[in-house]
């Protein structure tokens, strides 16, 4: 293969769509291929997929493998490292790069364990230094403190954090070799999927903008308030740990340590005082607009716009003003 | 000869985020402020295993790596229902990253030996890797299933889970030995009784070291030497300080204020 020292990016797809991460990944792996000087290539995993694969050279990639095969068709995490593993060892990329999704960091450690590489989890940066290594930086333990990492062993691994690097524009008409792979089923695994489906519902992580509610809500229907906000900015409704831990909202929007990470455009804090364990879960957001009565909340400090005040009283207002605001766009594209 | 299965529960021990104040001036948490628990996933963990033990039989073993103050959060897991519990202690385990770690756990596992399922939580809250367990899982030569929510059955031979995936969730057999790594969602963990608390103050926790794992392991793969990955620098990221800025005026005013920005944001998208 002429891969060698090249860099490689795991193509994530389900149900054949590919994961938004991978298109960010040949981003910056054609960034860091292109200062190498060495190919950028893809590895794609699944049934039915082989289509992708041109999509995958549309955004920067220069080769493609595919492995296709039924046995593919849903992860068996065994399965698909069986294989990757397999590519890794025959193409010796230097770098290779997975999307920090859920299903992306069940597959990197598995893969680095087998080729005993060393693996940076959830990179939110990645750089070269003067030698050519690769510079992993990563949020280490203690809030804001980053820590850049590097990598003795070849390949050098990382999962990406989704939603952090830029994919390139969509260029149709960039040409790259799409390699065909023989896939080897590893045998039996072990692992038997018995059913597999779409998760529906929230998937809060996603949102472009998310309301949240802290110990500042009274009674549970007042839930229906920042629903309503989130509603008008086109967003979802969050939580704080106490409100799920008392049974007000399901876990699905719990934002903080124990619940999900987000990372929107705009977070508004609603009558969220701010501990650690949830600032962990928000303080990646873009834009941070607190509104707490308490001028001394702690979440004030994080936060970009500090709205002091009764959360009964704004919301409410804040809501009749987004409306004000819809109708007048609504009439600025009637004219 | 054991009836039912044996269980290996992986725990860490970590500063108590419930408990540990930020310090805003450094921008970053107070260490000092707080003490050390088990890691709050790996308390899903045992709580998991704990269940099973209840429904099927068998032993739970809890296995830790760490400094001698781990055997205190050892003692919190025999209070939570663990029957035995190992340590690995040594200076040579020291400086480990994700894969030294594992594979010094794994290394217990084996030495431990006959295990039908490891349990892990699916991350610690202070390296936030989510690594270990897998890697674990490699290096044991089983299969593992990740982010599990719902342990739907369970008997001597196998375990059928529910995990989620980003956008998919699976109903997955997985055939014994294996890993599974546990969500928050899986189970609400019980809290020590206080007799068992007084119980497990006189447990005996079992401590080795690198020596004691040289017939199952390879020592230039523990710790700092064994660890691929280094910290090459750590820094204050640039763009941490936020705005703050107060949004003035009467409460309409603030509103208005708001407003604009929520859809100015939007459009700047």
């Amino acid at each position: 293969m002429v891969d060698a020292g090249g860099v490689l990016i795991f193509a994530e797809q389900d149900s054949g769509v590919v994961h938004p991460v991978s298109f960010e990944l040949l981003g910056k792996g054609r960034t860091l291929a292109d200062r190498l000087g060495v190919e950028l290539s893809a590895v794609l995993l699944g049934h039915g997929v082989r289509d992708k694969a041109v999509e995958l050279i549309y955004y920067g990639a220069d080769v493609v493998y595919v492995f296709d095969s039924p046995f593919l068709g849903m992860f068996d995490v065994v399965q698909y490292s069986h294989n990757i593993v397999k590519l890794v060892k025959e193409a010796s990329p230097s770098i290779f790069l997975l999307g920090a999704t859920r299903l992306g960091r069940s597959l990197a450690p598995r893969i680095a364990a087998a080729l005993r590489t060393g693996l940076t989890a959830d990179c939110v940066d990645l750089d070269l230094d003067e030698n050519g290594n690769l510079v992993q930086v990563r949020p280490a333990f203690s809030g804001n403190i980053m820590a850049q990492i590097k990598t003795k062993t070849r390949p050098q691994m990382a999962t990406v954090r989704y939603k952090v690097m830029k994919a390139n524009v969509r260029d149709p008409h960039r040409k790259g070799k799409v390699v065909t792979m023989e896939p080897e089923a590893s045998g039996d695994t072990g692992i038997q999927i018995l059913e597999k489906t779409s998760a529906g519902g929230v998937n809060i992580a996603e949102a472009e903008v998310v309301v949240s509610g802290g110990r500042g809500l009274k009674s549970q229907g007042d839930f229906a308030l920042l629903k309503e906000l989130a509603q008008e900015s086109g967003g979802m409704v969050g939580s704080s740990r106490p409100l799920v831990d008392a049974g007000w909202i399901s876990r699905d929007h719990q934002v903080g340590f124990s619940g999900h990470t987000v990372k929107p455009r705009v977070y508004v804090a609603c009558g969220i005082s701010g501990s650690p364990q949830h600032l962990f879960g928000m303080r990646d957001s873009d834009v941070i607009i607190a509104i707490n009565k308490d001028a001394s909340a702690p979440i004030f400090n994080v936060a970009d716009y500090c709205v002091i005040g009764d959360l009964y009283e704004l919301i409410p207002l804040l809501i009749q003003e987004l409306k004000k605001l819809k109708a007048v766009k609504n009439l600025d594209e009637y004219k | 000869m054991l009836r039912g299965l044996k269980i290996v529960v992986l725990v860490k021990q970590v500063p108590d985020i419930e408990k540990v104040r930020f310090d805003y001036e450094k921008g970053r948490l107070d260490r000092s402020s707080a003490g050390a628990v088990i890691n709050p996933f790996d308390l899903n963990a045992l709580e998991a295993a704990a269940q099973i033990k209840e429904k099927i039989g068998g032993v739970v073993i809890v296995v830790s790596m760490g400094p001698e103050q781990a055997k205190e959060a050892l003692r919190d897991a025999l209070a939570r229902g663990a029957d035995e519990a190992v340590l690995l202690s040594d200076l040579r385990f020291a400086g480990a990253d994700t894969l030294a770690t594992s594979y010094a756990l794994s290394c217990a596992v084996r030495k431990i030996g006959g295990f039908d399922l490891v349990v892990c939580g699916e991350k610690t809250i202070d390296g936030d890797t989510a690594q270990v367990g897998p890697e674990v899982a490699e290096f044991l030569g089983v299969p593992h299933v990740a982010y599990v929510d719902e342990i739907l059955d369970v008997n001597v031979a196998e375990i059928t889970i529910k995990s989620q995936l980003d956008k998919s969730s699976y109903v997955v057999k997985m055939r014994f030995p294996g890993l599974i790594t546990v969500t928050k969602d899986v189970n609400v963990p019980r809290l020590p009784m206080l007799k068992d608390k007084l119980r497990s103050r006189k447990d005996e926790i079992t401590v080795w070291n690198a020596d004691d794992l040289a017939d199952v392991a390879k020592e230039q793969l523990f710790g700092f030497n064994g660890s691929p990955t280094w910290v090459a620098k750590v820094f204050a990221p640039s763009a941490g300080k936020r705005k703050s800025q107060f949004v003035e005026g009467t409460a309409e005013e603030k509103a208005r204020k708001v407003a604009k920005i929520l859809v100015e944001l939007r459009a700047s998208r």
